[in-house]
């Protein structure tokens, strides 16, 4: 059951339910079901956590999720793990589970539609100065912008905006061509070549989501690091991956 | 020919263009950071988690390029906005 047809690029254009001016679409509305799935099974449980020696397998489900992804920031940021978990754990999340659930007939990833993605990637654009300003102080933060020379200010600004543009249509380009394909192939050979490029597609969700949120943790790492700092440490994670 | 048919004949065939020609350089670019990558995890098999999660990042800033690409050729073959003008001009 494919509820996108074919000629449409985005789940925006199918409306499901329209009520005067008000046109609720398909990305709204599966945006709202991983919402809740994520929000109900975080308070399911953590409703009733144990320090005992036996642990409720739910509970130990989270404690792996919550473990890889902090001791992942703690490799690009070193210092203020905390601080970056919320954002950067929400982005990762809500982006593995609207991703996974696409073999489930019927769904479309909201991520697959622009709208979502770019609404991510601005949330992004903003954290960066956000966190670079609390860190550093709003003088330090802007400073980084004329170094090495004040001819580099506006390769700057174009690198703020392009990153945002390119982390916005990476995840819509992966999630939308993945469906297209999908959906051509049923047309032309279904039964086996669709069931191969859904378990690909898997692949691809989880790597996409992964790559945003540690491309998000690295454009906060290179804003809250000062230059001087940068100079002292050896900081070859931060370093090698610092791509505009 | 009518302006129709040009506008649907360009559209198709710069989308095939785009996607065919967009798609090389990031393939071979993709090629030699692998190649590169699994050279050093060869070497130094102890740093591979910070060389494999260095290389998924490299390839997605590479394979942006290739999507970016594949963007454009969507856009001509489903959301085209010549072909909407054309058609509004011969609907009336």
């Amino acid at each position: 059951m494919e509820i996108v047809a074919i000629d449409q690029i985005s789940p925006d254009q199918v409306i499901l339910f329209a009520w005067g001016f008000v046109r609720i679409n398909a990305t709204l509305v599966y945006t709202w079901l991983i919402m809740g799935l994520l929000v109900i099974g975080s308070i399911a449980i953590t409703g009733n956590l144990s320090t005992e020696r036996t642990l409720s397998r739910w509970q130990n489900l989270l404690e792996v999720i919550v473990g890889t992804i902090r001791s992942e920031i703690r490799e690009i940021a070193h210092e203020g793990t905390d601080t970056y978990f919320p954002f950067i754990a929400t982005l990762f999340l809500f982006i593995l589970f609207s991703n996974l659930f696409t073999f489930i007939p019927g769904y479309v990833a909201p991520t697959s539609s622009l709208t979502t993605t770019a609404a991510m990637a601005i949330m992004v654009f903003i954290a960066v100065p956000m966190y670079g300003i609390a860190k550093n102080g709003i003088l330090e933060y802007l400073k980084e912008y004329f170094r090495p020379t004040f001819i580099f200010f506006p390769f700057h600004v174009m690198g703020e905006f392009s990153r945002t543009l390119a982390l916005a249509v990476r995840l819509f380009g992966n999630l939308m061509s993945h469906e297209k394909v999908i959906a051509i192939l049923l047309a032309v050979t279904p039964l086996f070549f669709p069931v191969v490029m859904q378990a690909l597609g898997l692949l691809i969700g989880i790597i996409q989501a992964y790559i945003f949120a540690i491309l998000a943790m690295v454009y906060i790492a290179s804003a809250t690091q000062t230059h001087e700092e940068a100079g002292h440490k050896p900081k070859k994670d931060t370093e090698a991956v610092k791509i505009q | 020919m009518d302006s129709m048919s040009i506008v649907a004949m360009a559209s198709i065939i710069t989308a095939g263009i785009c996607m065919g020609i967009g798609a090389i350089g990031p393939g071979f670019g993709m090629g030699r950071a692998v190649q590169g990558a699994l050279n050093s995890i060869a070497q130094q098999p102890d740093e591979r988690n910070s060389l494999t999660r260095t290389l998924f990042v490299g390839l997605a800033m590479i394979e942006s390029i290739a999507i970016y690409c594949f963007v454009i050729s969507m856009i001509l073959v489903f959301a085209n906005p010549f072909w909407t003008y054309v058609m509004k001009k011969a609907g009336g």
